[in-house]
C-alpha cells in the first residue's frame, strides 16, 4: 500500500477534521495555485496529485439560493444556497440570519463553522459592510 | 467520417409498449416491466426466444438486467444495466446500436418498470451526496430549484415563464387519452403559480407526476427490421455526455451537457434542430425544457423563456406531445417514455395504429423526432434522433 494511505486520513475526513479544529480549509493545486472543492485525492480533470490544504478567507457571494418549504413541525422553511467562495470554487450551504426566502443572488456572505449538528458544517452569514 | 457515424441508420426500433401507466395497485415493478417487454415483442412480431440483448435500469433492482432476464427466462449474450439516472435508457439505445451493428447481438430489448406510486411514493436509490447532505436538500427538487433560480436571475425570466411549460404540457395531455391528467381539464398560469410551493421557485405543478409505469422497446439491425410487423423507426443520431453528480459541482447552473450531446447527435444524424418535426424532452421540472431547448440549439441561451410560449398544441414547436412527465406519466425514471413518444409520433405518421388521440394530438406527417433524456440533477444528458426510412 502506498505510504500516503497509511500515514494520513483521506481528504473527506481531513476536511471535517479541520472543521472540528475550527478551521475551514480547502485544497489547491500546488503547481498552479488553483483551488477546488469538494476535497479529492487528485486535481479534478488533470489528475495532478501535488495538492495542499489552505485556510479560506471565508468571503463568498451567493451564486444561487432557494427556500426549501417544510412544515413547521418538521423544522419549518430553510435556506439552501450555492455560495461561490472568494478562492473560486462553489459549495452548497445555508445562508443564515435572513428569512430563508430573502437571500438574494449576489449577496456578500461570510463563512463560519456551525457546530450545532452531529458533525461540523460550513454555513454563511450575510456580510455587514 | 467520424467512426461513431458507422451506427447512423444501421438499427431501428421495431416494437414498443408501455404497461401500467398511472396507478396499478397489486402489481410489482418487475411484473409491469415484463408485461411491457412481452407487449413490445408482440408489437414487433418477434418471439421472446430471439431476444439475445437485454438492457434495463430501475430504482427497484440493484441488477435490473439480470433480474429481468431471469424473470423472462432468457439467456442474453450481452446485457447492460448501467444507471445514469432517468436518461439511462437513451444511453442503452446507444450501447444496443453498437452491439447490434458489431454483431454481438441480433435482437435487443430495453426496459424499465416502476410501481412507485402504488408502493408509497417517489422511489430513489440515490445515496446522500457528500458535502451536500449536511444541508438537508430535498433531492432532486432542491437541485433543480437552484438551477431555476439562477436562470431567472441571469436571463430575467419569471415564474410565469416556468408555469407556461406546465400549462403547455397539460394542453397536450388533454388530447391524449393515455395521459394521467387527461381528464383533469386545462391549467392556467395562475393555477401553476399558486400551487403549493415546494422549493422556490418550483411549486407542486412545476414538478413531474409520481405515477406507476413500465415501458419497453425492441431494437434490431435495419436489414432485419423490414421483416417485422411494425414500421421500423431508425436511429439516425445518438450521443451522450455528463459531468457532475451533485448540483454544487455543476460548472454553470444554466448550461447542461445537452449542449454537447445535442451537437454530436445532430452531427451524426446530418440534420439540424430546425429539421425536427417533434421534440421530446425530459421534463421532470418546468425549468428542464427551457434549458434543453437552448442547449440543444433550438434557440440561443436565454431565449428558451420566450420559445416555450410556442410549445403547446397551438404553437409552432411541438414539444412533449404526450403531455410529458408533467401531465402524462412519470414513474421515477422517465427516459424511455420520452423515447416512446418520439417513436409513436413517427409510427402514427407511417400509418401504424399506436392509439387514439383527439384532433391535433397526433402531428401531421412528422418524419424526424428528437428524444432527449436527462439524469441525476441536470447531470447526464443523452440525445437520440429518430427518423422514418426516407430520412436515412
Amino acid at each position: 500500500m502506498p505510504e500516503i494511505l497509511t500515514n494520513q486520513v483521506g481528504p473527506e475526513k481531513q476536511f471535517y477534521d479541520f472543521l472540528s479544529d475550527g478551521k475551514i480549509k480547502i485544497q489547491r493545486n500546488k503547481n498552479t495555485g488553483e483551488f477546488f472543492f469538494h476535497p479529492r485525492v487528485a486535481f479534478p480533470g488533470t489528475g495532478e496529485r501535488e495538492l495542499e490544504w489552505v485556510e479560506i478567507s471565508g468571503k463568498g457571494i451567493v451564486h444561487s439560493s432557494s427556500c426549501n418549504r417544510r412544515l413547521p413541525e418538521k423544522g419549518g422553511d430553510f435556506n439552501l444556497s450555492i455560495v461561490k467562495l472568494e478562492e473560486g470554487p462553489c459549495m452548497m450551504s445555508s445562508v443564515l440570519g435572513a428569512e430563508p426566502d430573502q437571500v438574494k443572488i449576489g449577496t456578500k456572505v461570510n463563512a463560519r463553522i456551525d457546530n450545532t449538528g452531529e458533525k461540523p458544517r460550513v454555513v454563511f452569514d450575510i456580510a455587514k459592510d | 467520417m467520424n467512426e461513431i457515424n458507422k451506427i447512423r441508420g444501421k438499427t431501428a426500433v421495431v416494437g414498443l409498449a408501455e404497461a401500467g401507466c398511472g396507478v396499478t395497485p397489486g402489481w410489482s415493478a418487475m411484473e409491469l416491466m415484463a408485461t411491457a417487454v412481452h407487449d413490445a415483442l408482440d408489437d414487433a412480431g418477434i418471439n421472446l426466444s430471439q431476444v439475445d440483448g437485454l438492457f434495463a435500469a430501475t430504482a427497484f433492482h440493484s441488477m435490473a438486467a439480470m433480474s429481468l432476464s431471469e424473470y423472462l427466462g432468457i439467456r442474453p449474450k450481452f446485457a447492460d444495466g448501467s444507471n445514469i439516472g432517468g436518461s439511462s435508457f437513451l444511453a442503452h439505445i446507444i450501447t444496443a446500436a453498437v452491439a447490434l451493428e458489431m454483431g454481438l447481438i441480433n435482437t435487443a430489448v430495453i426496459a424499465y418498470g416502476s410501481n412507485q406510486r402504488s408502493a408509497g411514493g417517489f422511489k430513489t436509490i440515490s445515496e446522500p451526496m457528500p458535502y451536500e447532505a449536511d444541508y438537508n436538500p430535498r433531492m432532486p427538487v432542491s437541485a433543480y430549484a437552484l438551477a431555476a433560480q439562477r436562470y431567472l436571475h441571469e436571463y430575467g425570466a419569471k415564474k410565469e415563464d416556468l408555469a407556461q411549460v406546465a400549462v403547455s404540457a397539460r394542453d397536450w395531455a388533454l388530447l391524449n387519452p393515455r395521459a394521467y391528467m387527461h381528464d383533469r381539464g386545462p391549467l392556467t398560469i395562475n393555477d401553476v403559480m399558486s400551487a403549493r410551493p415546494i422549493v422556490d421557485p418550483l411549486g407542486k405543478l412545476d414538478c413531474c407526476l409520481v405515477t406507476d409505469g413500465a415501458a419497453a422497446i425492441v431494437m434490431t439491425r435495419s436489414d432485419k427490421a423490414k421483416d417485422c410487423k411494425s414500421t421500423p423507426i431508425y436511429l439516425l443520431g445518438a450521443a451522450m455526455e455528463h459531468h457532475h453528480r451533485m448540483i454544487s459541482e455543476m460548472p454553470d447552473l444554466t448550461r447542461t451537457s445537452a449542449f454537447e450531446s445535442g451537437q454530436r447527435a445532430f452531427e451524426m444524424s446530418g440534420y439540424n434542430p430546425s429539421d425536427m418535426d417533434t421534440i421530446q424532452l425530459y421534463d421532470a421540472f418546468t425549468i428542464n425544457p427551457i434549458l434543453f431547448l437552448e442547449d440543444l440549439g433550438f434557440c440561443k441561451k436565454g431565449e428558451g423563456k420566450d420559445l416555450i410560449k410556442n410549445i403547446g398544441p397551438s404553437g409552432s414547436l411541438p414539444v412533449n406531445t404526450s403531455g410529458g412527465g408533467l401531465s402524462c406519466v412519470h414513474p421515477g425514471m422517465y427516459g424511455l417514455f420520452v423515447t416512446l413518444e418520439a417513436l409513436r409520433q413517427l409510427r402514427n405518421s407511417a400509418g401504424d395504429d399506436v392509439g387514439k388521440r383527439k384532433e391535433g394530438g397526433w402531428l401531421k406527417d412528422p418524419k424526424l423526432s428528437l428524444a432527449h433524456g436527462n439524469g441525476g440533477v441536470l447531470s447526464s444528458q443523452v440525445t437520440n434522433i429518430w427518423g422514418l426510412e426516407e430520412t436515412i
